[in-house]
């Protein structure tokens, strides 16, 4: 689904990826941990395309992300050709981003109504569905000012699903998140794993990668340090620098 | 030193009185500056050299309407102009064209930078400096359009577009602020779900910026209702203009003044209900929506303080 090999990305002098392989199959769960500041979001981000690549190639189902590629020759895409790959991509940012001048269900059924041009009626159905499946079907009405934050991010997942996404990709979800509110996005993120979604995931609760993740990435300045079986890399790593990492966020 | 009251021996079944502070300071600055506003009534109602007489015969004059409706639609179709095109500068203004920008700026920096005096003025003398208006392809012979400069020019047709592209540089700015104050993840979040730039600026951003724009251009539409009067240096029979006409025969300045002034006054207050409205449509979502009106809020201000209520709790 995911296949990555050697991205590199630099924001300005600094160079943020230096190189990351990187490959996720349909149905998978891919977790990818590290420090801040270790290039995972960034990466993430590479994937739909909300940051440019500057070396290496990034496809998902095949197709390049951001070029379409002629003899030697990598052609970039036009606005519209990225939007209409961007729609198979899901993407659920650790600040909600929640659109605040609608209500959770308009939040929901715009994309399908202005980008796949669903009919309303058609749209608010499949809106309530989605609402009732991340639990907040009662919540429908609110703006995002009157819901909880880790109603907002469920809100928002609802919101990322309603584009019937190929690929999900979470940006730390839980992370502005109250402690007590986390479990309630982490379960709705085990649900779309067990009905076979396939997932990139950027997060800090390593209890969730290890029971849930299929493959765990550990990433450092960069690269990629480690990567394989979460109940490996984040039980027992090879490498000492995870080892130091995990000490510290156990 | 305060007395400790001794929770434990203190009268639990008794409910005790509250005693507010008493503000007599208040009352006497109210009580002072009620009495000097009814001297400056009174004096003003006596006095003779006001002429209420004809401030009565020419409040409703047929010269009067007349002027009102040029001001009127000159204020309305000013502030069109302006605003559309100010959305189109402000565009080029954050756009990544290097030509684009350099172009919006140009046009904000001289439209700004000139008095609107001087660019009614020479609006009102552009003959002067083209005798034709010639609309063809440079440096060809082919013309589409041509015409006399002073026919197409009328005074009415050279105010408004002084005042609409002057309106136009300001409402740039104003437009540019409120795009610049919508957060960068909501066109991300608008873009992974396949939104294009044009859809997310009309659907997602536009929207929330109106919250930002809609109290400085509520603003502006009152200064351009003032700001036709000027106008009147070149003849554009607007309010001011027939005004000016009526007491240069009369030489009754003060009570012509008068007149000039209740009807400003009469319609800023009327412009303040549309904005207060569209405040509100734009507020949606938001837990301060600013929905009390300016007069219950001065009222409420002498009955009690009530409580700010959000709509966090709610959803919790």
């Amino acid at each position: 689904m995911v296949h990555a090999h050697g991205v590199r990305k630099h924001f300005g002098k600094l160079e943020v990826l230096k190189g990351i392989d990187l490959t996720v199959e349909r149905g998978q769960v891919c977790c990818l941990l590290g420090p801040s500041g270790s290039g995972k979001s960034t990466f993430l981000r590479c994937i739909n395309h909300l940051e440019k690549i500057d070396g290496g190639t990034l496809a998902v189902e095949g197709e390049l992300v951001g070029y379409r590629r002629r003899g030697a020759r990598l052609h970039e895409l036009r606005e519209k050709e990225i939007a209409a790959h961007r729609r198979d991509i899901g993407m659920v940012f650790q600040r909600f981003n929640l659109f605040p001048h609608l209500t959770a269900e308009q939040n929901v059924m715009e994309a399908p109504v202005r980008v796949s041009g669903t009919s309303t009626v058609e749209a608010r159905a499949e809106a309530r569905q989605l609402l009732e499946k991340v639990g907040l079907a009662d919540r429908a009405g609110h703006y995002p000012a009157q819901l909880s934050g880790g109603q907002q991010q469920r809100v928002a997942i609802a919101r990322a699903l309603a584009m019937k996404p190929k690929l999900m990709l979470f940006d730390e979800p839980t992370s502005a998140l109250d402690p007590e509110l986390v479990g309630d996005v982490l379960d709705v993120m085990r649900q779309l794993a067990a009905d076979g979604m396939t997932m990139v995931v950027v997060t800090h609760e390593i209890g969730f990668a290890r029971e849930v993740g299929d493959t765990a990435v550990f990433m450092d300045d960069g690269v990629v340090v480690e990567a394989g079986d979460p109940r490996h890399v984040l039980v027992d790593p090879e490498q000492e620098r995870t080892r130091a990492f995990l000490s510290k966020v156990l | 030193m305060t007395t400790t009251l001794d929770l434990r021996t203190a009268p639990a079944e008794q409910d005790l009185t509250v005693v507010p502070v008493r503000h007599y300071g208040r009352w006497v600055a109210a009580l002072a500056a009620v009495l000097a506003l009814a001297g400056l009534v009174g004096s003003l109602a006596t006095n003779a050299n006001l002429r209420w007489d004809i401030i009565g015969d020419y409040l409703f004059a047929d010269l009067i309407f007349d002027g009102l409706a040029t001001t009127l639609w000159l204020t309305v179709a000013a502030m069109a102009l302006g605003l559309t095109l100010g959305t189109v500068i402000a565009v080029m203004r954050l756009s990544s064209n290097p030509v684009l920008y350099g172009l919006s700026s140009l046009f904000v920096w001289a439209f700004r930078g000139t008095p609107l005096l001087v660019q009614i003025i020479f609006w009102g003398y552009a003959g002067a400096l083209y005798k034709n208006v010639l609309i063809g392809i440079p440096f060809t012979d082919i013309t589409f359009f041509q015409a006399d400069t002073n026919s197409l020019l009328t005074p009415a047709v050279a105010a408004l577009l002084a005042l609409g592209l002057n309106e136009a540089a300001y409402a740039s700015e104003i437009v540019r602020a409120g795009i610049q104050s919508v957060d960068s993840g909501q066109a991300e979040a608008a873009h992974s779900l396949g939104m294009r730039p044009a859809l997310t600026m009309r659907r997602i951003v536009l929207p929330q910026a109106m919250r930002v724009i809609i109290p400085p251009m509520g603003n502006e539409t009152i200064n351009m209702l003032k700001m036709t009067a000027l106008v009147s240096v070149i003849a554009a029979h607007d309010l001011m203009s027939n005004i000016q006409e009526v007491y240069a025969q009369n030489y009754q300045v003060i009570p012509m003044l008068v007149v000039a002034s209740l009807w400003y006054l009469a319609l800023v207050s009327l412009l303040s209900f549309p904005q207060a409205w569209l405040e509100r449509r734009y507020g949606r979502g938001t837990a301060h929506g600013g929905h009390t009106s300016p007069l219950r809020r001065m009222f409420t201000g002498f009955t009690r303080a009530s409580a700010p209520k959000t709509g966090k709790e709610e959803g919790r």
